[in-house]
């Protein structure tokens, strides 16, 4: 009995990292398996190899710094931030537009900066971002929904596909622009949403498919929510957010600008909302800093999609708001006990 | 009028653990061989032992009596006597040993004469007096010296006496079961309190984990009435039973920062502490036992003792059946949450032992730096009592950046263990505070020192320069004098200036003189 030097206290400590992580994946399920539904199984594909490979790059980084590699892998981080990139990507991409992704992610979004808790950036989103400027014809090319195109790719045609051992011809009858980047499109070109949104791509609010998967990532959303894994504030602020300025411009002109319902249930802002911008590492700690945390994200978002040139601005305006995280944290410090 | 209760930010529900040491009651722990009595048992200055290797002592002896005023005098528990004055492993989260007075236990249990007063007829300053020569500390854990905080609060005035029952970390019992025996004697304690302070109201916080506590309480309360006393059941949540936040749940008021209780008008109390303040003003017996909870999953038969001070653990632990994993076993004192490691069960009971925990070492805590990193989740900012941001705290404490985790208030951690609790990556976070706060003492107390080193060196300088200054000033004068007395051209210092001419011109004026008589 030398352990007098240890002090209290003395519990079995909280539920791990992992242990997180793990409710993380479990609410992705509902979302990942429509998109499979609605797309066919290149997503999965995706979110399989991608994680693989950030499995391995872990492994590898862990191994040249010298760290322990199994407690490390076990905490799921990589997991979890694999299957967000992979999400992000079009469903069927080649191998190596996701290998160059998940390279950045686990090296210039996690690593450099020393590791799971240290890193600024959320890595999915510098991986996504780093593609989306590199490779920005492979990152636009979706495929259409299976009730619009009629037709879907199967596992081992999206498998040859992936490994880039397909014969592609014909193929291009079965992509489009996703439905946000048509009516940045049409807008651009003084088309009314109204004439836009007649397109077969467009379902009841939003996307086809799309809208569906959207609700699915709320669902997974609210069952972080109810095991406490995310706190309310960030996703509340980020979705009050979008809904109170599309709501603004829908207002003003609604041939012009979306409706809140469609930017709500269109892109990434639903995912983003629950699963993104509420990375505890990179986003803000205080309760007041979550609200401009997730204000600002949605904010951003919309700006970017409205009036910049990518047809998303969730990743940019998370990877934004990350960079203010310090100084949101600083300026929201809470009253403390006894503080006058 | 029952008073509406007020919540404070975090806190923890936690398994209770407290029915596995209330079964078997309150029993009378056997007195053993030898006691072991630390000169320190309280927050303070050392005792001065007045009793030497040899003596013999009775039970309620002063064996050490008060160096300053923050001092709890310590007493013989049983007969005996002194076989030696040394060092010996006592209760310390450094496994520190220190002086203590250790006797022979006689069997006897021979006590010295009791002086009986009627404590009604005592004027407060008499009734302080006692308290002080009883030697008793506050028993909820801290063990500060009683008689200097009521006293201090007597002058500051008191508006609301706070009563603590709450006893909220889990597994100790010892303020339940207090209550649940002996009732009659808590309360007679916080009446001599009133009688002392005049407090406007009184509020007696139980924990509503404890149902037959405040039966008990309330059933005395009715025999044996108190002016504006009320009991109230304050819900379970840790850490309620810390001062702060036990007066913020029942008068929804802040301690404000850098204050301290009876500033504002509060004094608290706890249960433990008012029966012995009874028992010291009825009775006239020192602070020489306490209760003392024995649990945990590593011990065979948990209970409540009533325990000599200076008892081995080894004895208070073979009498509730030994330990169940004894090459496992981990020994705490007070509860998991905010107690101590002790070194090995040879270490006695003191005044703050208000439970020995004896555990498995499977519940020891991770060692600061193997532990995973901090995700940020911020459960810890959700928990902390304090309303800190321990996540930052921790990054500033690690980064060895103490100037910012005290701009993050580093000193208003109440250490109470919520956030390490809670910590998905198990950093063990208040491990790290305490070491950021040691270091910030020292490097104040470095600074002290360095400052006094320096204005010593400072004023030394300047004596030094002066002295040189003033030597130089009277040497000038001196020289100045002297030229000025070369300068002035005198008579007198003419003749004198030039004696062997005077002479000279002496003998020839003498020879000339003798050159004229013969002719």
């Amino acid at each position: 009995m030398s352990d007098a030097q240890l002090s209290s206290p003395y519990l079995s400590p909280g539920k791990p990292v992992g242990a997180l992580m793990l409710q993380v994946v479990i609410a992705l399920l509902p979302g990942t398996l429509a998109y499979a539904w609605f797309f066919g199984p290149g997503v999965l594909i995706n979110i399989v190899f991608a994680v693989v490979l950030a499995l391995a790059f872990e492994a590898v980084i862990l191994k040249l710094r010298q760290r322990p590699i199994r407690p490390h892998l076990s905490d799921l981080s990589a997991v979890v931030a694999a299957w967000l990139f992979a999400l992000c990507l079009p469903m069927h991409s080649p191998w190596w537009l996701v290998a160059v992704g998940i390279g950045f992610t686990m090296i210039a979004g996690k690593h450099v900066y020393g590791g799971l808790g240290f890193n600024p950036f959320n890595p999915a989103m510098v991986g996504y971002v780093v593609l989306l400027i590199s490779f920005p014809r492979e990152m636009t090319t979706w495929f259409l929904p299976i009730e619009v195109s009629g037709q879907s790719l199967g596992l081992a045609d999206s498998l040859a596909f992936t490994f880039g051992a397909a014969d592609t011809t014909g193929w291009d009858a079965l992509t489009a622009a996703t439905p946000l980047d048509q009516i940045r499109t049409a807008v651009g070109q003084d088309i009314p949403i109204s004439e836009a949104r007649s397109a077969p791509l467009f379902g009841h609010v939003g996307g086809k498919g799309w809208e569906w998967i959207a609700l699915c990532w709320l669902l997974g959303g609210i069952w972080l929510l109810v095991t406490r894994t995310i706190r309310w504030q960030i996703p509340l602020s980020l979705l009050l957010s979008v809904v109170a300025i599309s709501a603004l411009f829908y207002g003003i002109d609604s041939e012009r600008f979306a409706s809140p319902a469609f930017h709500l249930l269109s892109g990434a802002v639903m995912i983003g909302a629950f699963f993104i911008a509420t990375d505890p590492v990179t986003a803000s700690t205080t309760d007041t800093g979550r609200l401009l945390y997730g204000a600002m994200i949605g904010l951003l978002a919309y700006v970017i999609r409205t009036w910049g040139g990518y047809p998303d601005g969730i990743a940019f305006a998370v990877l934004l708001a990350n960079m203010c995280v310090p100084l949101i944290d600083y300026y929201t410090r809470p009253r403390a006990y006894g503080e006058s | 009028m029952k008073p509406e209760l007020h919540r404070f930010h975090g806190g923890l529900r936690l398994d209770g653990h407290k029915a596995e040491s209330l079964a078997g009651g309150l029993r009378q722990a056997s007195l053993p061989r030898q006691l072991v009595l630390p000169l320190k048992q309280h927050i303070g200055d050392y005792n001065k032992p007045l009793v030497d290797v040899g003596d013999r002592v009775l039970k309620g002896h002063l064996i050490a009596a008060n160096s300053s005023l923050i001092c709890a005098a310590v007493h013989a528990p049983t007969s005996g006597r002194v076989s030696a004055i040394e060092a010996r492993p006592v209760p310390h989260p450094s496994g520190f040993t220190d002086t203590c007075i250790v006797i022979d236990v006689d069997g006897k249990d021979d006590a010295a004469e009791p002086q009986l007063r009627d404590p009604s007829t005592l004027a407060a300053e008499a009734m302080i007096q006692q308290i002080c020569r009883a030697g008793i500390v506050g028993l909820g854990g801290a063990a500060f010296p009683t008689s200097p905080k009521v006293s201090r609060s007597r002058q500051q005035g008191i508006d609301t006496l706070v009563i603590n029952g709450i006893e909220c970390e889990p597994y100790i019992t010892c303020d339940d079961i207090l209550m649940r025996t002996d009732p009659a004697g808590v309360l007679r304690g916080v009446g001599y309190l009133q009688q002392i302070l005049a407090p406007r109201v009184t509020l007696i916080g139980i924990e509503d984990n404890k149902p037959e506590a405040l039966a008990a309480m309330r059933e005395a309360l009715l025999r044996a009435p108190l002016a504006n006393t009320e009991i109230i059941a304050v819900p379970t949540v840790y850490p309620s039973g810390s001062e702060k936040q036990l007066i913020q749940i029942l008068t929804g008021r802040q301690i404000p920062h850098g204050q301290l209780a009876f500033d504002i008008g509060f004094l608290c109390q706890n249960v433990g502490t008012c029966r012995a303040i009874a028992q010291a003003l009825e009775q006239d017996q020192p602070m020489i036992s306490r209760i003392v909870t024995l649990s945990g999953d590593n011990i065979a038969d948990p209970g409540n003792w009533e325990v000599r001070l200076g008892t081995p653990i080894r004895d208070l632990v073979a009498q509730a059946g030994g330990y169940r994993h004894a090459e496992r076993a981990h020994l705490v004192m007070g509860g998991p949450m905010m107690g101590i490691s002790l070194a090995g069960d040879e270490v006695p009971i003191v005044k703050a032992s208000n439970c020995i925990l004896a555990m498995t070492r499977e519940t020891i805590p991770a060692r600061p730096g193997h532990h995973d990193e901090c995700i940020r989740c911020g459960k810890c900012v959700e928990v902390c009592p304090a309303q800190l941001l321990p996540q930052q705290l921790y990054w500033h404490s690690r980064a060895r950046a103490f100037d910012q985790a005290q701009e993050f208030h580093l000193f208003d951690c109440i250490e109470c263990g919520c956030c390490s609790a809670v910590c998905p990556s198990k950093i063990p976070l208040v491990q790290y505070y305490r070491a950021a706060k040691s270091e910030v003492r020292a490097a104040r107390k470095a600074q002290f020192k360095s400052d006094r080193a320096r204005a010593r060196f400072e004023f030394r300088e300047k004596r030094l320069a002066l002295k040189k200054q003033q030597d130089e000033e009277r040497k000038r004068k001196k020289r100045e004098a002297l030229q000025r007395k070369r300068a002035r051209p005198g008579q007198e210092s003419t003749v004198e200036a030039d004696p062997v001419q005077a002479a000279l011109d002496r003998v020839k004026a003498r020879k000339q003189a003798r050159r004229d008589e013969p002719s």
